[in-house]
């Protein structure tokens, strides 16, 4: 078990170092040059003091470790060209938002999709089934900004039933904890909702099918065979057969959740990394979107690392390998 | 030997794409304006769908679009959003006696710029699918290549690539095209590449999983014990073999790049303007939803048309293949060309 968790942890930080690498050729090779004057009244030595104040007048090798070492040992990102904020500041804001924003999203998926397969499992081939596998391919048909933007001007706009955007009301700072809470759940539902729905076809689609070969399965047919009501049966023991799977699910629909949480938060103006980057790439501030793009990694890597391991847990015969 | 056809669902998705594509190819022809011309744009901009305008046009060469018109001696009094203008009448070219007949009629609405909802999303067509398709293809061709050398290349290959493919997945994908889709100008050459070259892991994994399922059937042991190459077996008796879970999901990919490609470009990250592409029409109308929720909501439709179009051939196609493996062993056995018999018919 600890060997199967240490060689995942040193699988996990070489590819976090391969990705740190690839970020930082793709920007070291990309044409154009950031500090290039943007007006010819500029004299070119005001640009050569710029480049040795960024570290950019070193050979590429050099600058490559010196952003390395910073990075790894003091996690320093550098200055944001646009605002001269640290970048590690800058985006530490920005990260809650997101883990909150995709955590309701990825709880929506799942109570929507297990609750959806239940019910197409419970019935196979019935009218029901049916509607819900059509209704699966449909909303996974459907681009997540898209129906962000439709679900703004008909639910939020249009029945006033969500604010349109943001994560805080404008008085938020007044509210007291609970109240303030709540507002940021107001703020909340709709955006995890339209998120979550993406993802919860391919769940329901899992588990309905994973049910079903549960009830062939001679567990399955033990189960029934003890009398145990149908409703026990896919309940309790037919989704601890499913559990793996739809954990395995999780983890490689993270970066999917974390891609579609991109747009979401800019459909949403949701105050997160999204949002950040996008505004960062619109600017071509680099080190954030270099950051960025290493935060996403992060996040990714952490969401499979943890899925892996908590599967050893579910399923003892994988940590065996 | 019964023909079998393919299941409804299918068919369904194979009516729908080759739909997309028909209005793709013949966007010219059928868009009712250059999807750029904003004629009048003050006057024009988000309009409705199903509305008209008519069209007025005057000595100078100009266009003026007006909601009604009257004549008022020897002017012309054009009533437009702004309030009404006047104009004389001997510089209307196109005046009759009843008036004015020439319409400029849009059938899905007008953008903040004027011009043609339906001749954009016609004409975006063309770049949506395109990248779809031929990043599918891109996918296609580079897993079925890996998945190819790592089944028949022996174990050191096959670990090799299969470790490569391990990590690649659960590479954050998005984060990088992000980061190379900002460093350099995005066009349609890029995107290929960028959603194409993210998207053939599951494939060469697929590919891998099959080709080593087939390559223990007794017409494969046959043919490698009848003297046939390694990769005249691949070629000739295995790949053919593979086709139906290959389309599968070179199906559903192109679904995938469609959708990749429209969040894309909805961040801005795609195809640059003047070029239309649905994603980027859905970004357009994002700052006027509330006012001309039209120009958003039918790219939008497109889109989900296209991907509901792949994912039902990709389950249609599954399906079969479910029932080809279910009652295989007897179809197997008379000829290895059996599974893509009926894809000769699709």
């Amino acid at each position: 078990m600890s060997r199967f968790v240490l060689r995942r942890l040193l699988a996990a930080t070489i590819l976090f170092l391969i990705v740190l690498t690839l970020a930082f050729a793709v920007v070291a090779l990309a044409p154009g040059d950031p500090m290039a004057p943007t007006d010819p009244r500029i004299p070119p030595e005001q640009a050569e003091r710029l480049r040795a104040l960024y570290g950019l007048d070193q050979p590429l090798p050099v600058q490559y470790l010196r952003w390395l070492g910073a990075v790894v040992l003091h996690w320093d990102w550098g200055q944001s060209y646009r605002t001269g904020q640290p970048v590690a500041e800058l985006l530490f804001d920005a990260l809650p938002p997101t883990l909150l924003l995709t955590g309701a999203a990825l709880l929506v998926q799942y109570l929507l999709g297990i609750g959806l397969g239940l019910i197409a499992a419970s019935r196979p081939n019935s009218r029901l089934d049916l509607s819900v596998r059509v209704a699966s391919l449909i909303v996974y048909a459907l681009p997540t900004f898209w129906v962000g933007l439709m679900a703004v001007l008909v639910l939020a706009v249009g029945l006033g039933l969500a604010p349109a955007g943001g994560m805080t009301s404008a008085a938020a700072f007044e509210l007291g904890p609970i109240a303030a809470a709540l507002d940021v759940l107001a703020h909340l539902w709709l955006p995890a909702l339209v998120l979550g729905l993406s993802m919860a076809g391919d769940i329901a689609r899992y588990t309905r099918s994973s049910l079903i070969e549960f009830q062939a399965t001679e567990a399955g047919r033990a189960a029934r065979a003890r009398g145990l009501s149908e409703t026990r049966i896919l309940l309790v023991h037919g989704l601890a057969h499913a559990a793996p799977r739809l954990l395995q699910l999780a983890s490689v629909s993270a970066p999917l959740l974390l891609s579609g949480a991109v747009v979401a938060e800019v459909v949403f103006a949701w105050p997160g990394l999204g949002t950040a980057t996008l505004v960062a790439i619109q600017s071509r501030d680099i080190p954030v979107v270099l950051a960025a793009t290493a935060y996403g990694a992060v996040l990714v890597i952490a969401a499979s690392l943890a899925a892996d391991l908590l599967l050893t847990r579910l399923d003892p015969r994988i940590s065996l390998e | 030997m019964r023909r079998s056809s393919l299941p409804a669902p299918a068919l369904t998705g194979i009516g729908i794409l080759g739909l997309l594509a028909l209005l793709a190819a013949a966007a010219p022809l059928l868009a009712p304006f250059d999807p750029a011309e904003q004629l009048d744009a003050a006057e024009s901009s988000r309009r409705p769908p199903l509305s008209s305008l008519l069209v007025v046009r005057t000595r100078n060469g100009e266009s003026l679009l007006a909601e009604r018109v009257t004549v008022d001696g020897n002017d012309m009094v054009l009533e437009r959003r702004s309030g009404s203008l006047r104009i004389p009448l001997g510089s209307v070219t196109n005046y009759r006696e009843d008036g004015i007949s020439e319409r400029r009629r849009t059938w899905l609405g007008s953008d903040a710029l004027g011009r043609d909802v339906l001749s954009r999303v016609l004409h975006g067509s063309r770049v949506s699918l395109t990248i779809g398709l031929l990043a599918a293809g891109l996918a296609l061709t580079a897993g079925t290549f890996v998945g190819s050398c790592a089944a028949i290349g022996g174990r050191f290959v096959d670990q090799s690539l299969m470790r490569l493919v391990d990590g690649l997945l659960c590479f954050p994908h998005l984060a990088l095209v992000l980061l190379l889709a900002t460093l350099y100008r995005p066009d349609t050459t890029l995107l290929v590449l960028l959603i194409g070259g993210t998207g053939w892991m599951g494939l060469a994994r697929l590919v891998r999983a099959e080709l080593l399922r087939l390559k223990q059937e007794r017409f494969a042991l046959a043919a490698a014990a009848a003297g046939r190459s390694p990769a005249g077996v691949l070629f000739r008796h295995l790949l053919p073999n593979a086709t139906t879970p290959l389309l599968v999901d070179a199906s559903l990919r192109v679904g995938a790049s469609i959708l990749v490609e429209s969040a894309l470009s909805f961040l801005g990250l795609g195809v640059q303007p003047p070029q239309p592409s649905w994603g980027s029409m859905i970004a357009d109308g994002q700052s006027h939803l509330t006012t001309a929720w039209w120009i958003a909501a039918f790219p939008g439709l497109m889109v989900a048309a296209a991907v509901l179009g792949s994912s039902l051939l990709a389950d249609g196609l599954s399906d079969r293949l479910a029932g080809l493996r279910a009652g295989g062993r007897e179809t197997r056995r008379r000829s290895p060309w059996a599974i893509r018999t009926w894809l000769g018919q699709a």
